[in-house]
This record gives structure tokens, sequence and C-alpha cells, in this order.
């Protein structure tokens, strides 16, 4: 066991944990921030999808002694009340169907329109290839992120 | 208008009512679960008023309406409170939303399964709306001393035209609690309705993009411990013995015991499949301490022998299985479906004289068509809460079936389902999985043992070796032509492991003179269950891909070749038992024909249709795919779909739209292969789950307009996609894919 301070959703908090705990079990088991999805563990389903910094990276295979003082944000913490552009689009398309992997999803498209506000078709879909949606509503992913980019750009 | 008995098999809203026929004060507690804008402060509800079990009435107006059914991803949450808002009449932004528990008195069939929420529902939620219009009219009538008769509604208002009176419901509804139940109701004319019909939001949408925590495995509670379970590696398995020294003194861990899931005496009913009958489990504080402690436990197993398991089926009588002892290998379950499938089986259904019409054919097409065994993947691992304490229980998690769980586990446990208590959670997907909810049992029984709040989690390998698959299923077709390019005889000879997919009243059954149905099965030790639209996404996958194959064989137009033998069908149908209706099925494939204009040739683009009626609707769907680098590229699907009357469009079209990408996943992708008795992909590093990228580039949906009630519409989508691909694909390559999935022969191309 040993100690961390974490700086999460622009908080600094502390959790005492063993080093090798995956992010995602901190999140959800130690600061009761649910909203990130276990899918996987093994970083293909995209489900536990995080921002460290500026990066989308799968909180399941990020053990907590390596984040450091990086920025950790959430979902919970993308906006402060739930209408980041990608939000809003993803409200706009009604994207979800079970939505189990949207929080994840919504992580993943966020981070990719900070580094490229304007992703063509393609960018899109190599971006978003790593986060699986069991329901299908990949068109709607597709077309919610478009929206989100225009607004970003507008 | 329509007048409707209120009695009719509805105990839900007349039972209810009369409980709280003085008018029952409501708290607050919904205030809790949303964020007011400041409009919505100024006019805060002071006393909610419940009229039914489906819904109260604010002193302001606001609505609070009951969504009696788990919510999976179909939109019912949003659908079934829109019904029931109709025949309110009131604004649908006035509207509060609400999940209900499991309450067998207060509502019918809370079950996610067959596509029939809306259908089942339909009449009782109209009902559950127009009988509190009714109240509210005749509490109208009363304060104002009109007949009940000259009162009209308008979206939350009361009216009486004459005397130029009005309130609002709000106004209304303290006096319209103290009303007796009406024996007969209004419903509205289908023509004047003004919510269902129009897109509305999903209910739920803002919580879900904000990361609310909706699903089951986000259940927390005061206590809680974490417990994971250890199940045997292989079917054909059982536990032998465990060695738990390492693991008990393991940080975090509070214990490790066996469990039996059900009890030896137990009868079992249809969803009480349960893969493995005795599992470990390990208890501790947190995830990442119960998994760590998994992975260090030492456990043997041992093969089992061969015993029967009675069980009640859905329908029908009491059925004795017999479990066969031994390790099954993917290449012995295909050499055994080949076997069977060149015997001779049980006939189901006769038509004609088929052998006759096969020896005089001028032309025999005969193909045989294949399909693994399925996992169903839900992103949401199966997982489940229990508090249980003495003799009460506090349940909550995703369950399709809560009512057959309940029943369960108050079995199980030895707790009258009276004291058990069954919150329905989110499901982060079903598609059939969470009918057969073995965890739910682990979960109570571990609760019982630990006397404290237990989640159970299980990992994404547990829940994908954990049995309750898609059988896998072979089926030949046979067809007959005769000198003039006709279809005269088919026969269909279906089976498979442990089930046989076969649906003998089907078309083309009813559009063929001689006809011949045979079915077989063989039995196995894994274990099976309802995977979206059973046994209808094999058959509508082989039967579609062969029509094609036929309608080419006969020169004929593959929509042309279909719409031929429905117009038979439909004027001069062969025997009585068709359970399908010809013109609405000939319907969806005139629209998908019209909107996909089909007729317009593009040599980039490939093409392949296919149509399919199940779960009381019907779809047509066309394919276009470009071929690149060995690849198929699906650049858009168009959808016809015929499921009567569509309550809410945008939500439906996206229903129809994943139904179209699971079934273009699993046709490509989807096989869980077995070595030994063990499943061979734990995970989605080799389970291939679709991808954005291989995803069509555009679906586009259409509704067949009609005023035929709601029929379903999470399921019939899903079986026709696959031949639709198929067909496609044969367009792009030249080749005919007979066995799923697609991906293993599409290689073999390269």
């Amino acid at each position: 066991m040993a100690k961390f301070n974490l700086n999460i959703n622009g908080k600094t908090q502390e959790v005492e944990v063993d080093p090798s705990t995956p992010m995602l079990w901190v999140l959800r088991d130690h600061f009761k921030l649910l909203g990130t999805k276990y899918g996987c563990g093994i970083a293909q389903c995209g489900a536990c999808t995080v921002h460290l910094g500026d990066d989308a990276v799968r909180s399941c295979q990020l053990p907590v002694s390596s984040v450091g003082d990086k920025d950790i944000t959430t979902i919970e913490g993308l906006s402060e009340k739930g209408d980041h552009p990608v939000q809003q689009a993803w409200l706009e398309v009604d994207v979800p169907q079970c939505g189990y992997c949207q929080a994840g999803q919504i992580m993943t498209a966020s981070a990719l329109l900070e580094k490229n506000p304007n992703p063509s078709d393609e960018e899109i879909e190599t971006a978003m290839n790593g986060n699986i949606c069991r329901c299908g509503t990949y068109t709607r992913i597709k077309k919610a992120v478009k929206i989100a980019a225009n607004s970003v750009n507008a | 208008m329509t007048l409707v008995k209120t009695a009719i098999g509805r105990r839900s809203f007349i039972k209810s009512s009369a409980l709280v026929g003085g008018g029952l004060m409501l708290g607050f507690n919904w205030l809790a679960s949303c964020k007011l804008n400041p409009e919505q402060v100024n006019s805060l509800p002071g006393e909610w008023f419940e009229l039914n079990g489906y819904l109260k009435i604010a002193d302001n107006g606001q609505v609070t309406i009951m969504s009696p059914n788990p919510e999976g991803g179909q939109n019912v949450k949003t659908a079934m409170p829109m019904i029931v808002a109709e025949e309110l009449d009131i604004d649908w932004k006035d509207v509060i939303v609400e999940q209900a528990p499991l309450n067998t008195d207060l509502y019918s069939r809370q079950f996610i399964g067959g596509s029939q929420a809306i259908r089942t529902s339909w009449e009782g939620l109209r009902m559950a709306g127009a009988t509190a219009r009714h109240m509210l009219k005749a509490a109208a009538a009363e304060a104002w001393k009109v007949p009940i008769e000259e009162i009209t509604t308008e979206t939350g208002t009361l009216h009486h035209k004459s005397s130029k009176k009005s309130a609002s419901f709000g106004e209304m509804a303290s006096a319209a609690a103290q009303i007796s139940v009406p024996e007969e109701v209004e419903l509205k004319a289908i023509d004047d309705f003004k919510i269902i019909g129009t897109s509305k939001k999903n209910v739920d949408g803002h919580k879900i993009v904000t990361g609310k925590p909706l699903f089951g495995i986000d259940t927390q509670s005061e206590g809680m411990l974490t417990a994971m379970i250890v199940h045997p590696p292989a079917f054909g398995m059982k536990l032998k013995s465990v060695d738990d020294t390492a693991v008990k003194t393991m940080p975090g861990i509070q214990d490790v015991f066996t469990l039996n899931v059900l009890d030896d005496n137990y009868e079992r009913q249809h969803f009480d499949t349960c893969t493995f009958l005795e599992v470990v489990a390990i208890v501790g504080h947190s995830t990442w301490e119960v998994m760590n402690a998994k992975k260090a436990i030492s456990v043997e197993w041992e093969p089992f022998e061969t015993y029967a398991e009675e069980r009640k089926p859905y329908r029908g009588p009491k059925q004795k299985l017999m479990i066969p002892s031994g390790l099954e290998n993917t290449s012995d379950h295909k050499a055994k479906m080949a076997e069977m499938g060149s015997k001779k089986a049980a006939i189901v259904r006769r038509d004609g004289k088929p052998e006759t019409a096969f020896r005089n054919a001028a032309k025999i097409i005969e193909r045989t068509y294949t399909a693994p065994f399925l996992a169903h993947n839900c992103m949401e691992p199966m997982n489940f809460f229990a508090d249980v304490k003495g003799d009460s229980a506090q349940l909550s998690g995703p369950l399709q079936k809560a009512e057959l769980t309940e029943l369960a586990i108050s079995a199980r446990l030895g707790i009258p389902v009276e004291q058990i208590d069954i919150q329905l959670t989110r499901l982060g997907g079903g598609y059939g999985r969470r009918s057969y909810a073995h965890w739910a049992l682990e979960a109570a029984v571990i609760s019982q043992k630990m006397k404290a709040p237990v989640k159970l989690v299980y990992t994404r390998e547990d829940d994908m070796t954990g049995g309750i698959y898609r059988p896998a299923y072979q089926v030949t077709y046979k067809a007959a032509l005769d000198s003039s390019n006709n279809l005269t005889a088919l026969h269909i000879n279906a089976g498979g492991i442990p089930e046989s997919p076969l649906y003998a009243n089907r078309f083309p059954a009813g559009a063929v003179d001689h006809y011949l149905a045979e079915s077989w099965k063989i039995s196995t030790n894994i274990t099976i269950g309802s995977f979206r639209a059973p046994r209808s996404n094999f058959m509508a996958s082989a039967e579609q891909s062969f029509l094609d194959e036929v309608a080419e064989s006969a020169g004929k137009d593959p929509i042309d070749f279909r719409l031929e033998l429905l117009n038979r069908a439909a004027k001069n149908p062969v025997g009585e038992k068709n359970d399908y209706d010809a013109d609405r099925y000939a319907g969806v494939l005139k629209l998908v024909k019209e909107k996909s204009n089909w007729g317009k040739k593009d040599p980039d683009i490939k093409r392949g249709v296919a149509a399919y009626f199940c779960h009381n609707s019907y779809a047509a769907q066309v394919v276009d795919m470009t071929w690149e680098n060995d690849q198929p590229n699906i650049q858009k699907v168009t959808c016809a779909i015929d499921c009567g009357i569509v309550i809410n469009p945008d939500a439906a079209s996206n229903l129809c739209e994943g139904g179209i990408v699971d079934g273009i996943g699993n046709a490509l992708y989807g096989e869980l292969p077995f070595k030994d008795g063990s499943p061979q992909k734990r995970n989605f590093d080799t389970y291939h789950m679709i991808r954005m990228s291989e995803s069509p580039k555009e679906i586009d949906v259409h509704f067949v307009k009609n005023n035929v009630d709601p029929t379903g519409l999470g399921e019939p989508t899903f079986p026709p996609i696959f031949a639709a691909l198929a067909n496609a694909l044969y367009s792009a390559t030249g080749k005919r894919f007979y066995n799923q999935p697609f991906i293993n022969e599409m290689k073999a191309l390269k």
C-alpha cells in the first residue's frame, strides 16, 4: 500500500492503495466516480477511457503509481454542467442505446477534437476504433463527432 | 375514439387506484434525482396525487410516469411513458419519468425479451393514461356541476366550453384522486395522436452523457463488499478442490468459499439455466484486491459424469435433459452436425409430395449453411447487488426477467417473494443474456453467507467463458425448379447444438406446393440461451441467402422472385398454418426496393437484399458495398420495416441501426470456438467485435406507415442483415458465403 496525491477533475485527492491498482478501480471504488466503466480490463474496448493530461487513455491499464502529477479528467469532470460540445452533440443526435460505452466514447471523441478540431471521416474512425459500442451506435457517434467539431470551430 | 373496458386483463392500474382512492400525497424524493432550472424552482410541486400505478400528478401540473419495463437500450423508458402521456393528454415537457421497481401487483410482464414490451403493454399503457384523464374530467364535472360529456381536455388543461370554465390538471389532481376508477374509458383516435409518432429525446440522455451511475455495476451501499466467482475453465468440468490458503490472507480479502448456485431439489424453470452448478466465491473490500486474489487462487477441476436435469420449458410439460459428459471441440461439433444433416430427421411440416416434385425437377439446388456458438458480450459484464438480512432481501441489478429471477432467489434463499425487493437498474446491454440470471442467485447466496451487502461482478473473461451462448446451427436447403424456373419444391433440414433453429411455418412455407421441413438436435454440456432473435438470427441468414441463389439460378431479380412467392402465399396459400402476413411481408420489400433505388445500377456498388419476418414485425434490407483491399466497405444499408405504429421514430430508427450493425458484426466476425470444452476466446483481444471502421457508413431506415397496433423492434432488423450482407458479398466477390463468420472464408479469398 502507498499514498498517492492525484489531480482528478481539478481537485487534488489522496488515496492509499496498492501501487499496481489501475486508475479505473481507484476512480470507481475509492472516489466513487462511477461514470468511467469497466468493460474488458485489457485496454481493448475503451469503456474506461479518461484523459491523462490531453491524451485519451485506458484507465484499466493505467497503474495509479504511473500517474504522478498529471491531470486526470473523467466524464464527470469533462464539463461543469454536462454541456461540453461533444456532450451536446451526443444529445442532439440522441446517440445512446444502452449507454454503457458512451462515457468512454465521449472521452475519446473530446480528446480527438482537442488535438484535431476538424477531423476527416478516416481520422474519426481511427481515433474511435478502440471504443466498442455493442449496441451498434457507430453511425450516430460519427455524426455527433462531426457536429461537435463544427460547434468547436464555430 | 374507441371505448374500452378498463378491466381487460389489466389488474394493474385498477388495483393501484383502489388502494390510493383517498388521494395519496407523495414525497419529494424525486427532486434528488434531477437538476431544476429557475423556472422549475418557481413552480415546484407542492403535493403529488397518484391516480394509478403508472402516474401521479402534482398540483403544479407536472406528471410523473412510471416506466414499468427495464431499460437496456431499446428506449422503452422513453417510449412507454410517451404512450401514457398521449392518452392523458399532457405536454411531454411536463413529464418526469421514473423507473418502476419490480412490482407484480401493479405491472405485468416487466420483461425484456421477444421484442414484446410495446406490443403487450400498448393497451394497458393507453388505458392508464386514459383512465387518469377520465378521472380528471369527472372531477371537473363535479366541481363545475356540468355533465362529464361536456368536458374536454387539451394538453394538460380541462375545459367546459359553454361556461368558459377551465382548470389545469394540477388544479384538479387532488379531486381526481377521489374519483373511482371508471368502468370504461375512451381512447384517442390514432389520427389525434400528438406525442406518439413524434421523436422525443432519450429521457436518460443527459445522465448518460454526464456519466451518472445508472447501471447495476454502479450500485453502491454502506458497508458493501465486492465479490467475484471462479468457475470451471471448461464445459464438462466441475470443482474438485480449492486451496485458498495463499488467498485468504491477501490484502482486503474477507472470505473464500464454494457455493451451490441452485439447491438439488429446486425445480428449474425455463430461464433457470445455470452453467456451473458449483463455483468458488471470493469476497473482499475492493475490486482490484478481489481480482488479485482471483489470479492467485489455486483450484482443481475434474470432468463430470453424464447427468439428468429436469426443467420446465417456457411452454409445455416438464422436460428431462441429459447433460452429457465430455470435453467438446468445435471440430467435432461440425462433424456431428454434418452427419446429422445428411440423415432423415423428424418431420415437422410436409405439404404436397416433395419427393415426387424433386424427382420431376428440371433443376435442383442444394446448399448447406452453418453458424458457430456466439457470446452475447454485453458491454456491462454480468453483475448483481444483494443485501440479504435474515428473512428479507434488497436486490438490485440488470435483469431481463426480474419476476422469474425473484422466484428463483426466493426458492434458493428460503425467503418469501413478499420479503424480496428488486430495483431494476439500466442494463448495459442484454440481447437475451440477462434473462439467465444465475449470477443474481450467486450474489444473493454470497450476501446471505456474508451477512452483508455484496456486489458480485464478473470479469470480462468470466462473462465470455460463462456459457448461455447462441447455439451452433446447421441447415440444408434444397430447391426444385421446373423447366419454367418456378420453385416447385423446398426441403429444409435444420438442426443445432443443442436446439434446432427451424421455424417450419414461416415463409417460404405457404408459397411452395411441395414442402418438407425436418428437424434434429445434438446434446451438449455447453449452455445456451436466447440471443437477439433466437433461431431467426440463423434461419434468416440461411434462407435469404439461399433464395438469392435460387433466384439467380432461375434468372430472376431477387426482389421480384420473393414478391412472386409472396403473391402466391397471399392469393393461394399452401397449408393453413403459415404464420406471416404475405401482404405486409411484400410491403417491406417494395418499400426497400423504392428507397434503395434497387433498379439503378452502379458498377462500383455491389448490392444484396434480404427480408424476414419475426417478433411480429417485417424487415427488408439492401446492403450497398464496395470491395477494397480484399475487404468489404459497407457504404450504405437501406432498411424498410413494418412494426405497425411507431411510438418514437428517431429512437426506433436508432434501434434498427443497432440491429443492423450488430448483425453485420456477428455475420462477419462472431464466433466462440471450443477446444477440450474450453472457450477459445476470453476477451476482446481475440473476440472480434465490430468497430466503427467496419460499420456501414450510412444507415437509412424507413417505416411502413399504417395504423396497426405496434409490434416488436429490438430483434426484427437483426436476422435479415446477415443474408443481405452475404448476398452483397457474393455480388462483390463472386463467392457465396455459407459458413459464419464470413471473415474466415474471406481470408481464404486473398
